[in-house]
C-alpha cells in the first residue's frame, strides 16, 4: 500500500487516528476516516479518476461536491454496487472499493479516446446529421452507439438494503447549514418554532468548513460548533446531516433523501440505507450557498485543472494538497483567498493569472507577498498534460476581452485553480416557482420572487460577505419564524465577521485563444463534452432557444444536471446572439437537485408492500386444502381445488358438476359490499342504477347495473334494502373501491343535497356461498333458525338469522343458477362459518370450488361478468338486458343511450356461440369473422369473450359480443386462429335452464 | 435545404463546421397566410410539412408560443406502436407507424426510430384474456403483434422480475417487434427543417391569444406578434387545446393533466427493448444515451401547470423496482410534467368544427407521440381538402354528440 504523498503533516477535519485502507482501480490505497473518496486520492497524488462521456478524454476531480462532473466512480461490488458516484461525495470508509467507469480496457488506456481524435467529424448533433443509409442500418448504427454510452453498470442483483420514509410536518425547514442557514435556524429556533435543519454534508458550516473565516474575532468553526450545540438542545428542532433537499414541490411541500448508512463499511442491520423525509413546512429558508464556476478556456479539461474553492477546500478540510506546482486562472477576488489559504496548508502557488487588467488591493498584495507571480489582463490560451496538467500558456487578452495578443508566456505546473465567479444555487428556489433575477456584476441569477412561503439567505440570495450572509441568515430565520406564528424572544443580532473591500469580477464567459477557429475545445459542459464551439454551432443551425442548445449540445444532461456549466453555457450563447443574458432565461429548474436512489423513492413499497395482498378470513383453508390461487384485483382467490393428480379441467368440471348434481361451496367475501343509509339512499340508487328500487321492500333484493355518463355498463351487483333506509350494495370484486369512489363523487360534487352516507363493509363481512339443489339441505344441516321453506325465504330475499350458531345475514341470490344461498357473517367468524358447512355438507357432497368453476357455472347461464363481457363499450341493450332499463326515471347514462350511435341495431350484442366441434374450446379474446380471408387484413365483427368445456352439456360453449348478433341466431361464423379456423353458431347466451326454474326452486 | 449525409459532416469538417445553414429560418410574420398552424409541437410541424408537400400549400405559417417541441412532444417517453384495439386506431396508428419507417429519409433527418420492440405485460388471467383478444384483433388488421409466454418474455429481458411469486407475476406478454422508440427533439426539429424548406414560416416565440371570426367563418389569429389573417386556421396545442378553443367560443371534452416521466442516470446498456405494463403504470425504456426513460399514470387532477406531484413519481417507482428489482440502486436524474389532453374515449380529435376554416387535432393525451407523422399527414389533408381523410373521419369532434365513441381505454376494463 502506499502512503500519502500529498498528505499535510497537520491540519484538516479528518481523523488520523482511524486510517481507512480502500480500493482503486484494483490498487489499494490509504486514507483516513472524514475522507471522501477524492480527498483520498489526491491525498495519494491520483487526479486521473475517470472518462468523459462522449470523446473519453482524461479526467481529473475538479471540484469537491455536490457539483462534481467528472469524478464519478462505479462503488462497491454485487448486491451493493452502485454507479455513477461523485468521488467529492463518497465518504471513505475501510474497504472501500471503487472503479472508474467509462472506459475500456483501462482507465490509463482507454480504446474509446479515438473518439477525441476524430472530434472534428463528431461536432454537436452529429447524429441527427447522418447514420441515415442505408435505411435498414440504424438498428446496427443504434446498437454500436448504444455500446459506446452510459457511464457506470447496473448492479447484478436485488438490492440487499432497506429503505425508509417519513412524513413530517414543521414550522420552518432550513435547507443548508452555512453560516446563513445555521443563522436562520438559530434565530426561528429561538422561537421556540419547530425547525428542520437540512444539509447534504457530513457535518454543518457549509462554506466555512472548507475556509479560514472568522467570526467575532475567532475561528468561524467555533461558531459553528456553538450554534451547533445550541441548535442540539432545542427540543424542537431537528438536525438532518447527510441529509440532500432535492425537491421543492407546490404547497411548501419538500422531499429529502438522508444518506443514513451509505458510510459505513458494515451497515446495521437494522438502518435503512436511506431515509426519504417528506416534510410540510409552514415556511422555508433556502440557505443553499453557491457554486464556483470553471472558466471556458482551452483544454480546460485536464486532470489536475479544478476550481480554487475545491482546491482550498482538500488543502483546509481534508489536509491534502491537489500538486506542488500550483497556477491559478480567476475573473474574481475569492481565487486570491483560495491561493492564500493553499500557501498557508503547504500548498505552493506559483502563479496567478487574473482575467482583470491591473490586479490590486490587500488580497493582490498579500499573494505578491508569497512571492507568487500576479499576471494581470491575461488568460490562459492553452494547456498540456495527457494524464495530468503540465503547463498552461498564459497571453495578453485584448482589451474588449474577444482576443489575445502578445508573446506566450509557459508555465509548469501540476494543478491549475480556476475560478469564474459563484453562481448562486437557486435550484430549490426555482423549483419552487420563484422567480430569478440576473446580477450582472457577479453574472449570476439571484432569487427575486418567492412563489410560496419561502424565505432566501446568505450567498444563494447574493449575500457576497460572510457578515452579510449571517446578517440575512438571521432576518430570514426570525421572519420564517414570525410569519409561522412565532415571536422572537429577544432579537438575535447577527455576530460581526470582517467585510474586506472586493474588487468587481470581470465576467468572459468564454476565454479567447490564440487557435480559434480550429478544433479547440473549450469544455463548457465536462461530463458530456460541450465545447464552446458546439454552442456556437447549435446557435449556428437556428437552436437558439436555451432549452434547443441544451438539446441539441447535451449541455446541462450529465449527471450534475449542469452545475458547473450552465450558466457559462449561457453566457456563450448570450455572446454568440450577442442578446442580453437575463432575455435567454434559463433552463427551468426541475426535481431532484442532485439524483436520488429508486430505492429511497420506493422505500418499503415493493414486492408484497407494492400493493396490499387481500387474503379473505377463509384463506388458510382455501391453502390447507390445495387451492390454486388467482390474483382478482388485489385479492388472492382460489381459482379451483385440485386434487391429487388431478388436470385443471378435471377439476373444474368436477365442482360445476358438483354444484349442479349436489351441492358447491364458494369463497364469495372478496365481492365488494357498500352500506349505504339516509333518507335519500333510494333516491341516489335511482339514479345510479338503471332500474329502479323505489318499489324494492324491505329484505328483498335486486340486481342492477351501473352505467358511466356516456351509457356504457361499469358495474353490476345484487343490492338489498335491509331497512326503508338501509340498504346493502354488492360489486365486483375488483371494482369495489372505484365504485364507492363513484357514488361519492356524485354525491359529493352534484348532489350535495342528497341526505345518504355510504362506507364500504367489503372486510367486515365473510361470505360462503352454498349453491347446489341440495344447498338447502347443508344449510339447514349445519343449523339455523331461519325458516327455509321456499315460501318463507323466497329467491330475491334476505333474512337475518343464526347459521351454525353464528349471526349471519342469507341472501338467496344466484349467480350459478341453482339454488343459492350467500351467507354472510361477521368476519371473524369466517373460517368457523365456513368450516361449519363444509362440514354439515359432508353427507351431500359438499364441494368447494373456484373462480373457474364460478365462471362457467355463470355462463352456462349466460350471466355476464363486467370487465369480461363489457369493456367500456357496452349497453345494456346490448347485452339484451333491456328488461333492467327503466324507461320512466332518470339515470346515469340515460341521455347516452338515446343517441345515435348507441341506438344502431348493428351495434355489437352478446351471443352464444357453439363451436362445430363440441371439444373445441374457442381462445377467449380470439376474433370472428364472417369468413376467413387468405391474408390480413379482414374485417372482424366481433370477439370471444367467454369460453369453457360446459360438463353440464358435455360440450363447449362461449359467449361473444358480435355486430348485429341477436339477429345472427343460427348463422355459421368463423374464427381465425393461428393455423385453424374454427367454424361456429351463433346461439342463445343462456345454454342452460332458459326460464331459470332450478334457482327458484 | 442542403442535405444532411455523412459526405456533408464531412465536407463540413473541413470547415470547422463554420458554413452549416441554419435548419429554419426565423422570419418576420406576415400580416396574411392561407394556413395558419397553432402550435409548434410535433404534429402541427407534421401538418405543415405534410401541407407543402402532399398539398403544395406553403403558404403557411406555424406559430408557437414559446421554443419548438417545448410541449408534450420534448416531454415525452417517445414509445411508438400500432398495436391498437378498435379497427380505427389501429388504422391510424399503422399509417403513423409506416411513415415513422421511412421518417428519417423522407425528412433527411435522424429521428432515430429505433424498432426495438414494445412488450405489453399480463399480471394476471385478466391481462392475459385483453392479451390475446388484442393481439387477435391486431393481427387481423394486418398488423404485426404476437404473444410470449413467460420463458420467452424472460430470455427478451432477463432483468425483469418473471419469478411466479412477485407481487406482479408475469403471465405472458404481447411484443410488437415494429415498435420502438424515437428521438423527440429531432421530430420536431427534422420537421420544422422540412418544413421551412418548403417556404413554410415557423415563428417561435409568438402566442395566440384570440381567435377572430365572423359568425361562424374564421378570419385570422391575435397574437403577441400581432394579427394575423387567414381563412384557414388549425390549432394542434395538445394540453392547451381548450384554452385555444374557449378563443374561438367552443368547449372541447377534454381534460387537461399532469403526465410525469423520469430517467435515470446513463448506465451501460441493460434493457434492449420498451416494456410497458399498463396494471401498474410502468413504461420503461433506455435511451441510447443509457438513461431508462420512465412514464408515469397521469395526476389525477387537472391543471395547466406543467410539473406533477411527488407521489406519483414514488408510485412509478415502487412498481419499477418491484418489476425490475436491480434497478433500486440506481438514480433518478431529472423528473418533469407536460400536460396532457385527455378525451372521454381516449382518442383524438382531428378535424373540422363548427366554425368554418377552424380546424382542431387534439386529445391524444398520452399517447400522441406514436401519431405524430399519421396525425400531421391526415390533418394536412384534412384541412387541404377542408374534409376529413378516411383515416381521420371517425375521430369527428361530433362523435360525442352521436356518440360513435372510439374507447381505448378498454375503459372499465377490470376483473370480474
Ligand atoms: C410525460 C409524457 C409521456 C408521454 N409518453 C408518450 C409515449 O411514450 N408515446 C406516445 O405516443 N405519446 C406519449 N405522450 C403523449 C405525446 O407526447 C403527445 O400526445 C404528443 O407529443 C402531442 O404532440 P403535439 O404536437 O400535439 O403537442 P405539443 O408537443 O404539446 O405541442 C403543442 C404546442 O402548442 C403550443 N401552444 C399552446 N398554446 C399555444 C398558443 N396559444 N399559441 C401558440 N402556441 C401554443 C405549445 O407551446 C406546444 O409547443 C407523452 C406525454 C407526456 C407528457
Amino acid at each position: 500500500m502506499s502512503t500519502q504523498p500529498f498528505r499535510l503533516p497537520r491540519g484538516g477535519r479528518i481523523d488520523r487516528a482511524r486510517p481507512h485502507r480502500f480500493i482503486f482501480n484494483g490498487r489499494a490505497y490509504s486514507g483516513y476516516a472524514g475522507d471522501t473518496l477524492a480527498a483520498a486520492l489526491l491525498a495519494n497524488g491520483i487526479h486521473l479518476v475517470g472518462r468523459s462521456f462522449k470523446y473519453h478524454r482524461p479526467r481529473g476531480i475538479v471540484t469537491a461536491g455536490v457539483e462534481e462532473p467528472n469524478a464519478l466512480v462505479q462503488l462497491g461490488v454485487g448486491a451493493r454496487s452502485e454507479p455513477n458516484l461523485r468521488a467529492t461525495q463518497c465518504e471513505l470508509y475501510d474497504g472501500l472499493i471503487a472503479t472508474s467507469q467509462n472506459c475500456w480496457p483501462s482507465l490509463r488506456f482507454d480504446l474509446g479516446a479515438i473518439n477525441d481524435r476524430l472530434a472534428r467529424f463528431l461536432p454537436a448533433g452529429f447524429y441527427y446529421k447522418t447514420f441515415m443509409w442505408p435505411p435498414s442500418a440504424w438498428m446496427q448504427y443504434e446498437h454500436a452507439i448504444r455500446r459506446m454510452a452510459g457511464l457506470g453498470t447496473a448492479p447484478e442483483e436485488r438490492d440487499s438494503d432497506r429503505y425508509d420514509k417519513r412524513l413530517v410536518h414543521c414550522d420552518v425547514l432550513v435547507v443548508g447549514a452555512g453560516p446563513a442557514g445555521l443563522a436562520a435556524a438559530l434565530a426561528a429556533g429561538r422561537t421556540g418554532a419547530r425547525v428542520i435543519l437540512a444539509d447534504e454534508q457530513v457535518e454543518f458550516g457549509g462554506s466555512l468548513l472548507s475556509g479560514s473565516a472568522e467570526i467575532d474575532g475567532r475561528p468561524a468553526l467555533d461558531w459553528v460548533a456553538r450554534a451547533t450545540a445550541e441548535l442540539d438542545w432545542m427540543a424542537e428542532a431537528k438536525l438532518l446531516r447527510r441529509a440532500t433537499v432535492f425537491g421543492y414541490y407546490d404547497h411548501n411541500y419538500l422531499a429529502i433523501v438522508e444518506r443514513v448508512a451509505d458510510h459505513l463499511a458494515n451497515p446495521g442491520e437494522r438502518e435503512p440505507r436511506q431515509r426519504l423525509w417528506k416534510v410540510r413546512a409552514r415556511q422555508v429558508v433556502l440557505a443553499t450557498g453557491a457554486i464556483e464556476r470553471p472558466l471556458i478556456f482551452r483544454d480546460n479539461d485536464r486532470p489536475g485543472i479544478m476550481l480554487a474553492g475545491a482546491a482550498r477546500a482538500y488543502a483546509h478540510r481534508y489536509a491534502a494538497v491537489p500538486g506542488r506546482r500550483t497556477v491559478v486562472f480567476t475573473n474574481n477576488d475569492s481565487a486570491y483567498a483560495a491561493a492564500l489559504d493553499l500557501i498557508e496548508a503547504g500548498g505552493p502557488v506559483t502563479t496567478l493569472i487574473d482575467i482583470r487588467a491591473e490586479p490590486q488591493g490587500e488580497l493582490a498584495d498579500a499573494v505578491r507577498a508569497h512571492g507568487v507571480e500576479v499576471i494581470g489582463g491575461s488568460a490562459i490560451v492553452a494547456t498540456s498534460g495527457r494524464h495530468r496538467v503540465k503547463g498552461v500558456e498564459v497571453m495578453r487578452l485584448t482589451p474588449d476581452g474577444t482576443g489575445v495578443a502578445g508573446p506566450v508566456k509557459y508555465r509548469d505546473c501540476d494543478v491549475v485553480c480556476m475560478s469564474g465567479g459563484w453562481t448562486p444555487a437557486v435550484h430549490l428556489f426555482s423549483q419552487s416557482r420563484g422567480t430569478l433575477a440576473y446580477d450582472s456584476t457577479h453574472g449570476c441569477f439571484v432569487p427575486s420572487r418567492a412563489a410560496q412561503a419561502t424565505h432566501v439567505a446568505g450567498i444563494c440570495n447574493g449575500a457576497w460577505t460572510l457578515a452579510e450572509c449571517l446578517r440575512q441568515g438571521f432576518t430570514a430565520g426570525t421572519a420564517a419564524a414570525r410569519a409561522a406564528g412565532f415571536v422572537e424572544v429577544a432579537a438575535a443580532a447577527a455576530p460581526p465577521a470582517p467585510e474586506p473591500t472586493a474588487t468587481p469580477p470581470r465576467i468572459l464567459w468564454a476565454v479567447p485563444s490564440d487557435r480559434a477557429g480550429t478544433t479547440s475545445k473549450h469544455f463548457v459542459d465536462f461530463q458530456n463534452d460541450v465545447t464552446v464551439a458546439d454552442i456556437q454551432l447549435a446557435a449556428r443551425e437556428g437552436y437558439r432557444s436555451v432549452e434547443h442548445v441544451k438539446r441539441y449540445t447535451t449541455s446541462g444532461m450529465g449527471t450534475d444536471q449542469g452545475k458547473l456549466g450552465n450558466i457559462p453555457a449561457l453566457g456563450v450563447l448570450s455572446d454568440v446572439l450577442a442578446a442580453d443574458l437575463p432575455s435567454l432565461g434559463t433552463t427551468t429548474f426541475r426535481p431532484p437537485y442532485t439524483p436520488v436512489s429508486f430505492g429511497a423513492l420506493t422505500g418499503r413499497d415493493i414486492d408484497a408492500l407494492a400493493d396490499p395482498i387481500r387474503v379473505t378470513p377463509m384463506h388458510d383453508w382455501h391453502v390447507a386444502n390445495g387451492a390454486i390461487f388467482e390474483d382478482v384485483g388485489q385479492w388472492k382467490r382460489p381459482h379451483f381445488y385440485p386434487r391429487a393428480g388431478e388436470t385443471m379441467r378435471a377439476a373444474v368440471d368436477r365442482e360445476v358438476t358438483a354444484a349442479r348434481t349436489a351441492v358447491g361451496i364458494l369463497d364469495a367475501s372478496t365481492l365488494g359490499k357498500i352500506d349505504i343509509q339516509g333518507p335519500d339512499a333510494v333516491t341516489l340508487l335511482n339514479r345510479i342504477y338503471t332500474n329502479g328500487w323505489t318499489t324494492l321492500e324491505a329484505a328483498r333484493c335486486r340486481y342492477g347495473l351501473m352505467l358511466k355518463d356516456d351509457g356504457m355498463v361499469i358495474d353490476d351487483g345484487v343490492t338489498t334494502r335491509l331497512a326503508p333506509d338501509h340498504f346493502h350494495m354488492t360489486t365486483t370484486t375488483g371494482n369495489a373501491a372505484r365504485v364507492l369512489g363513484w357514488l361519492e363523487e356524485w354525491v359529493q360534487t352534484e348532489w350535495p343535497d342528497l341526505r345518504v352516507y355510504m362506507a364500504s363493509v367489503t372486510e367486515q363481512w365473510a361470505v360462503a356461498t352454498l349453491s347446489g339443489p341440495r344447498a338447502r339441505d347443508v344449510l339447514a344441516a349445519a343449523g339455523t333458525d331461519l325458516d327455509l321453506a321456499p315460501t318463507a325465504f323466497p329467491s330475491q330475499s334476505m333474512r337475518q338469522g343464526a347459521v351454525a350458531g353464528m349471526p349471519a345475514r342469507v341472501f338467496r341470490v344466484s349467480f350459478t343458477g341453482e339454488l343459492s344461498y350467500e351467507v354472510n357473517v361477521p368476519a371473524r367468524c369466517g373460517g368457523a362459518l365456513w368450516e361449519a358447512l363444509i362440514a354439515a355438507g359432508a353427507p351431500f357432497g359438499i364441494t368447494p370450488y373456484g373462480t373457474e368453476a364460478m365462471h362457467v357455472l355463470r355462463a352456462e347461464k349466460g350471466f355476464i361478468i363486467v370487465g369480461q363481457e363489457t369493456d367500456g363499450t357496452v349497453t345494456p341493450l346490448d347485452l339484451g338486458l333491456d328488461r333492467l332499463v327503466s324507461k320512466t326515471k332518470d339515470f346515469i347514462g340515460k341521455r347516452a343511450l338515446l343517441r345515435p350511435d348507441t341506438q344502431r341495431s348493428d351495434r355489437k350484442q352478446l351471443v352464444g356461440l357453439l363451436t362445430e366441434d363440441p371439444n373445441e374450446v374457442l381462445p377467449e379474446g380470439a376474433q370472428i369473422v364472417v369468413e376467413r380471408r387468405p391474408e390480413p387484413p379482414m374485417p372482424m365483427i366481433g370477439h370471444v369473450t367467454s369460453s369453457y368445456f360446459s360438463p353440464t352439456l358435455g360440450r363447449s360453449i362461449a359467449l361473444a359480443l358480435i355486430v348485429g348478433g341477436r339477429a345472427r341466431h343460427g348463422e355459421t361464423l368463423c374464427v381465425p386462429l393461428l393455423g385453424k379456423t374454427v367454424k361456429v353458431e351463433v346461439a342463445e347466451s343462456c345454454f342452460y335452464d332458459r326460464d331459470g326454474a332450478r334457482a327458484n326452486g | 435545404m442542403k442535405s444532411y449525409s455523412i459526405f456533408s459532416l464531412l465536407r463540413n469538417a473541413l470547415s470547422y463546421h463554420q458554413n452549416w445553414q441554419a435548419a429554419w429560418r426565423s422570419p418576420e410574420p406576415k400580416p396574411a397566410y392561407d394556413v395558419i398552424i397553432v402550435g409548434g409541437g410535433g404534429h402541427g410541424l407534421a401538418t405543415a410539412y405534410y401541407l407543402a408537400k402532399e398539398h403544395g400549400i406553403t403558404n403557411v405559417a406555424v406559430l408557437e408560443k414559446g421554443w419548438l417541441g417545448g410541449g408534450n412532444t420534448g416531454r415525452n417517453t417517445t414509445i411508438v406502436r400500432s398495436n391498437y384495439l378498435w379497427d380505427e386506431s389501429a388504422r391510424l396508428y399503422e399509417h403513423s407507424l409506416k411513415l415513422w419507417e421511412g421518417l428519417s429519409q423522407d425528412l433527411n433527418f435522424n429521428v432515430m426510430f429505433s424498432q426495438r420492440g414494445v412488450l405489453n405485460l399480463a399480471h394476471n388471467l385478466h391481462d392475459l384474456r385483453e392479451l390475446q383478444r388484442r393481439v387477435s384483433a391486431i393481427r387481423l388488421n394486418g398488423i404485426d403483434s404476437e404473444i410470449l409466454n413467460v420463458e420467452q418474455v424472460k430470455e427478451m429481458v432477463p432483468i425483469l422480475n418473471c419469478s411466479p411469486d412477485s407481487r406482479y407475476p408475469v403471465l405472458g406478454a404481447s411484443l410488437q417487434r415494429r415498435g420502438g422508440v424515437a428521438r423527440h427533439d429531432a421530430v420536431a426539429w427534422g420537421f420544422a427543417r422540412a418544413a421551412d424548406a418548403r417556404g413554410i414560416d415557423i415563428i417561435q416565440n409568438c402566442e395566440v391569444t384570440g381567435i377572430r371570426r365572423d359568425g361562424d367563418r374564421v378570419l385570422g389569429v391575435e397574437t403577441t406578434r400581432g394579427f394575423m389573417a387567414a381563412p384557414k386556421v388549425a390549432c394542434v396545442t395538445a394540453g392547451h387545446s381548450s384554452v385555444l378553443a374557449a378563443m374561438a367560443g367552443l368547449r372541447l371534452p377534454i381534460e387537461s393533466h399532469p403526465l410525469q416521466a423520469l430517467v435515470s442516470e446513463p448506465i451501460k446498456p441493460i434493457l434492449h427493448t420498451v416494456v410497458m405494463s399498463a396494471a401498474v403504470h410502468v413504461y420503461v425504456s433506455q435511451s441510447d444515451k443509457g438513461e431508462l426513460v420512465l412514464g408515469a399514470g397521469i395526476d389525477a387532477y387537472t391543471s395547466y401547470a406543467q410539473r406533477g406531484s411527488l407521489s406519483v413519481i414514488e408510485e412509478i417507482m415502487a412498481s419499477t423496482v418491484t418489476l425490475f428489482p436491480i434497478f433500486s440502486r440506481l438514480k433518478m436524474m431529472r423528473s418533469w410534467g407536460g400536460i396532457v389532453d385527455v378525451c372521454p374515449d381516449a382518442s383524438p380529435i382531428i378535424g373540422k368544427t363548427p366554425i368554418r376554416g377552424l380546424y382542431f387535432n387534439c386529445g391524444w393525451g398520452t399517447g400522441g407521440f406514436k401519431a405524430t407523422p399519421g396525425s400531421g399527414h391526415v390533418f394536412a389533408h384534412t384541412i387541404a381538402r377542408d374534409e376529413p381523410h378516411p383515416l381521420n373521419a371517425p375521430y369527428a369532434l361530433d362523435r360525442f354528440a352521436n356518440g360513435s365513441l372510439i374507447d381505448e381505454h378498454g375503459a372499465a376494463a377490470v376483473a370480474h
